[in-house]
């Protein structure tokens, strides 16, 4: 896929997604204020001094409209956090990070559901904060149903669905319109093959259509290699790589600590 | 798939003419409906497995009344004169009390557990504990069933002053936002404000005149009940309901005047810690 971005046209696409100088720290001493007490004693010994994390140090990258993105890096690298941020979800403690236009995220297995609701409940639920219409979803509830084939279990409380099955209505609520941005981590590594497959089928049809950009984190470095155009290696919360896919990937597999 | 309806194209760069799709609402418009798909969430978890359902925001508070009165009147009813029916008078005070303590409490819990979604999604981080006392809210207009109940059953008619009902419930609501907006953040760094909440509104049922009159208080205790904001709401409901009248002045203010405050500190807390919140759920 790597000559898409060698193309004049893609060089002249505006940039979808931002991340300037993205930093982010985390206080990893702050979780053991769990009660005022604790939290009053230490601020009288003035122990009130965090151990910083750094989860991300100074990334920068941007990624323009219509691109598949991926990311890669060895566990706790900070994929998922570089994810999280571009999501909106965590504020990074220092830079910026502008996403323009709607973004459908997919991170760490979940997608914002309620364990004790129904799928049919949760469909509704989480097309709300997606954003979705109400009259959309009415619409294009079959849809969603029919491309996670599980119309047999709709009434049934999602805490009884297996990880693979609560992918797959994940996946199928995220792709069921086109998104500005589908944010995928590793969303797809819990689907059967044939489910695998026919996601993958669905993400290449949303990226042709140059529409919809996404970003895959996967740690199937073949998937990577088949699916994005570009990739950033991230390690350690460094970016230590990025560039044209093939190139990417090929550094990382050879990536030994 | 289908392309954007043309008309739609002149409001350019909004998003949905973008994406070329008509799926989603504009960025402030999406509230709404997030609001009514939790409200309806939480209605569809409490009364699941449950036979009577949602009778049950009525019987609850009729069964409180019906304990309450039989414990109570021979006990207070007759301090005072001036209130005409003394079960009227309990059932009016708890469910307006309850519509309090219920969405603080829940509200208080909202931020916790909407760990799952803030930490997926990004969404308004206000719409948890508001939606609480909307949830509430809807509760206290069931429990209206049961104070209807008890005014036909003791044949009490009640006066057109009774739609005070309507400007009192919301000036309630609004402080009850106000405050589960400020104890959600709080229960975010501080978990102790859980259970000092619950021992906080234990009090704060005692000290409320809601099953006595507030003549049997000591004086220094009556003149501060001016300052306890339930005791406010609660006189202001009754005097809707109860008194049939039209709530004076004075205790209107004091009605808003809690509720607009509350709300501002509420909001100013949540708005400066919001963002950190993420962090320690
Ligand atoms: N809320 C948090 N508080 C403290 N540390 C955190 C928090 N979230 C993430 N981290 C740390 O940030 C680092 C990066 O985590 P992240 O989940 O982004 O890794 P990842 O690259 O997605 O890993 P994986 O491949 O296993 O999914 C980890 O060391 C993790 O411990
Ligand atoms: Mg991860």
């Amino acid at each position: 896929m790597g000559e898409k971005i060698q193309t004049e046209d893609y060089k002249n696409r505006e940039p979808i997604i931002v991340a300037d100088n993205v930093t982010m720290i985390f206080n990893i001493a702050s979780e053991r204020f769990n009660s005022l007490k604790e939290y009053f004693i230490a601020l009288m010994r003035h122990e009130l001094r965090f151990k910083e994390f750094r989860a991300l140090k100074n990334i920068s990258f941007n990624v323009k409209r219509g691109e598949a993105f991926g990311l890669v890096g060895t566990n706790g690298s900070g994929k998922s956090t570089m994810l999280k941020i571009i999501a909106g979800v965590l504020e990074p403690s220092d830079g910026t990070c502008t996403v323009r236009g709607t973004i459908a995220p997919l991170i760490e297995l979940g997608a914002g559901f309620d364990p004790e609701l129904t799928a049919r409940e949760n469909i509704y639920l989480n097309g709300a904060l997606l954003g979705y219409r109400k009259e959309f979803i009415d619409e294009h509830f079959d849809d969603i149903v029919d491309f996670a084939e599980l119309r047999d279990f709709m009434d049934m409380p999602l805490k009884n669905y297996s990880s693979g099955m609560v992918a797959r209505i994940a996946f199928a609520i995220a792709t069921i319109t086109e998104p500005d941005v589908l944010i995928v981590d590793e969303t797809l590594s819990v689907g059967d093959f044939l489910f695998q497959r026919k996601c993958e089928k669905r993400i290449n049809e949303l990226i042709e259509n140059d529409n919809v950009t996404v970003l895959l984190v996967s740690h199937s470095i073949d998937l990577v290699e088949r699916m994005c155009d570009r990739v950033a290696w991230i390690e350690k919360g460094d970016l230590k790589m990025l560039g044209p896919c093939t190139e990417v990937c090929e550094a990382y597999k050879h990536y030994r600590k | 798939m289908e392309p954007e309806r043309t008309a739609d194209k002149a409001t350019a760069i909004s998003r949905k003419t973008i994406s070329g799709k008509d799926a989603w609402y504009p960025e402030g418009q999406r509230d709404g409906f997030i609001l009514r798909q939790l409200v309806t969430k939480d209605f569809k978890l409490k009364y699941r497995r449950s036979v009577l359902g949602v009778a049950w925001s009525v019987l609850n508070p009729l069964m409180m009344m019906i304990i309450m009165a039989a414990v109570f009147t021979r006990l207070m009813g007759r301090a005072d004169d001036s209130i005409p029916n003394f079960p009227l008078y309990i059932i009016i005070g708890n469910t307006a009390f309850a519509l309090m303590s219920d969405s603080t409490s829940r509200g208080l819990m909202s931020i916790i557990e909407a760990s799952s979604l803030l930490k997926k999604v990004k969404i308004n981080r206000w719409v948890f504990p508001v939606q609480k006392v909307l949830f509430s809210v809807v509760n206290y207009v069931f429990s209206l069933v049961a104070v209807i109940a008890v005014m036909i059953f003791f044949q009490f008619a009640p006066s057109l002053y009774a739609l005070y009902v309507i400007p009192g419930v919301f000036m309630l609501a609004v402080f009850c936002i106000g405050l589960s907006l400020l104890l959600s953040c709080a229960a975010v760094f501080f978990r102790d404000v859980i259970h000092l909440w619950s021992v906080f509104l234990t009090a704060w049922t005692y000290l409320t005149p809601m099953f006595y009159s507030i003549k049997i208080l000591p004086e220094w205790l009556q003149s501060l009940e001016r300052f306890n904001p339930m005791y406010l709401y609660i006189t202001y409901l009754r005097d809707a309901l109860l008194m049939r009248q039209a709530p004076s002045i004075e205790l209107t203010l004091g009605c808003a005047g809690f509720a607009v405050a509350m709300l501002a500190i509420g909001y100013l807390v949540f708005r400066r810690h919001e963002s950190k919140f993420i962090l320690f759920i």
